[in-house]
């Protein structure tokens, strides 16, 4: 049975690994942009198929919901801005030396790689020593979130300044052109619209013990966003006169408040208290999963549409 | 084998092949219309055939129950995204094809 299980794993192993490249060789080398976009999240699915197969059950998730949906779905948006384009850099001269110099890059890494020992185990030893003091038992919460939470609150912060850069930009972006919503898309933004806010506050409390988080919760809410703007239609979580902006920066703002109260009470950067460390630790998923929802929708949106008082309904100005 | 593995078998290759002609039809067929019909075969029926199969080879109905579930998920948005890309051509002018 274990040699039969061995034979249908290579069967599916061995394509995946094979294709993965020649999808991105694929998507880099056609010139239609449209083309390139589409293999770009097709790439995404079987990277996070690749992902769930060495067994990293949270990356896989990230990479379907953010890298595959999220990034595509805003690469066909930009795409929808642009208008018909042509990549014309194509057959440029330069080619050669960037050839060589991608093969050089290509070879060091791989040496690197390499030169590896074989199976190390890094620091899994002292994680699984601390997981008990952490405030979660899942081990890349207790990663994400405490022992290298100035990563990620820096990544938060990243987030916000991304979008705040989209946001400066004002009234130099190009708004997109929306076909109006029909009523099938309408209907089954009602139907998925509950399943999307249970499956997001899933993935936000299912982190602290299994694969989730507040990246993949805040992905699911912001696709689910993304869907109400395809449509041409206000999520109804925003009554009029909502701002987007302490949705944006919750996040960070939360994030920056523990790591300060920390420093506060005489202990190091977000080194929380042992018996604090789950509450605070849900406390600032819950607010970077606003954020990131609200930073999905509103770099999808574009600067114009995110605005209080615009209308998204009626298409074009 | 059971009785039950055997028919799980049994719907799962049934379910493949619906995909099989599902992309056969999607690389063969002459225009976007008639590729959406051929792809929502495969959705529909192939993926159903598919989690039945699966559902019969679960080991909990909480396993089970959220087979279904992708399912009907995935009815729900290959029909609207097949629905919104066929709207998108006709309002473009795509015109259907037709035997010559």
């Amino acid at each position: 049975m274990a040699a039969d299980l061995t034979f249908w794993q290579w069967t599916f192993d061995v394509p995946l690994a094979f294709g993965l490249p020649l999808l991105a060789w694929g998507l880099l080398a056609t010139p239609d942009l449209f083309k390139a976009v589409v293999l770009f999240i097709v790439f995404g699915f079987l990277l996070s198929l690749g992902w769930a197969r060495l067994g990293a059950p949270d990356v896989a998730l990230a990479e379907a919901a953010i890298g595959a949906g999220l990034t595509g779905a805003l690469l066909l948006s930009a795409l929808g801005r642009m208008g018909v384009w042509r990549d014309g850099r194509r057959g440029a001269p330069g080619r050669f030396p960037l050839a060589v110099l991608s093969l050089g890059v290509g070879l060091a890494l791989g040496s690197a790689l390499w030169s590896l020992p074989g199976r190390s185990p890094g620091l899994q030893e002292r994680v699984a020593a601390e997981l008990s003091r952490s405030g979660a038992s899942n081990p890349v919460t207790a990663v994400l979130l405490n022992f290298r939470g100035y990563d990620t609150l820096l990544e938060v912060g990243v987030l916000l300044l991304a979008v705040l850069g989209v946001r400066s930009l004002g009234s130099a972006t190009v708004p997109r052109e929306i076909l109006p919503a029909g009523p099938v898309l309408s209907a089954l933004l009602r139907f998925l619209s509950p399943p999307l806010v249970i499956v997001g506050g899933y993935l936000l409390w299912a982190g602290a013990d299994g694969a989730g988080g507040a990246f993949q919760a805040g992905a699911v809410l912001g696709a689910g966003g993304v869907l109400w703007l395809l449509a041409g239609e206000r999520p109804p979580v925003s009554p009029p006169g909502w701002s987007v902006r302490p949705g944006l920066a919750a996040g960070f703002g939360v994030f920056l408040a523990v790591a300060i109260g920390t420093l506060a009470r005489g202990r190091a950067l977000l080194e929380y208290p042992p018996e604090w460390a789950g509450v605070l630790m849900l406390l600032i998923e819950t607010a970077v999963t606003l954020s990131v929802a609200a930073t999905m929708i509103a770099l999808f949106a574009g600067v114009r549409s995110t605005r209080a008082e615009g209308s998204l309904k009626g298409g074009e100005p | 084998m059971a009785a039950s593995e055997w028919l799980g078998l049994a719907l799962t290759l049934a379910g493949m092949a619906f995909f099989f002609t599902g992309t056969v039809g999607l690389l063969r067929f002459p225009d976007v219309y008639t590729r959406l019909h051929a792809l929502t075969k495969a959705d529909n029926l192939g993926l159903g055939l598919l989690v039945l199969g699966l559902i019969l080879r679960a080991h909990s109905w909480a396993v089970a129950g959220k087979l279904l579930l992708i399912w009907l998920l995935a009815l729900a948005a290959s029909a609207t995204s097949a629905h919104l890309v066929a709207r998108a051509a006709r309002e473009r002018g795509v015109k259907p094809w037709q035997r010559t």
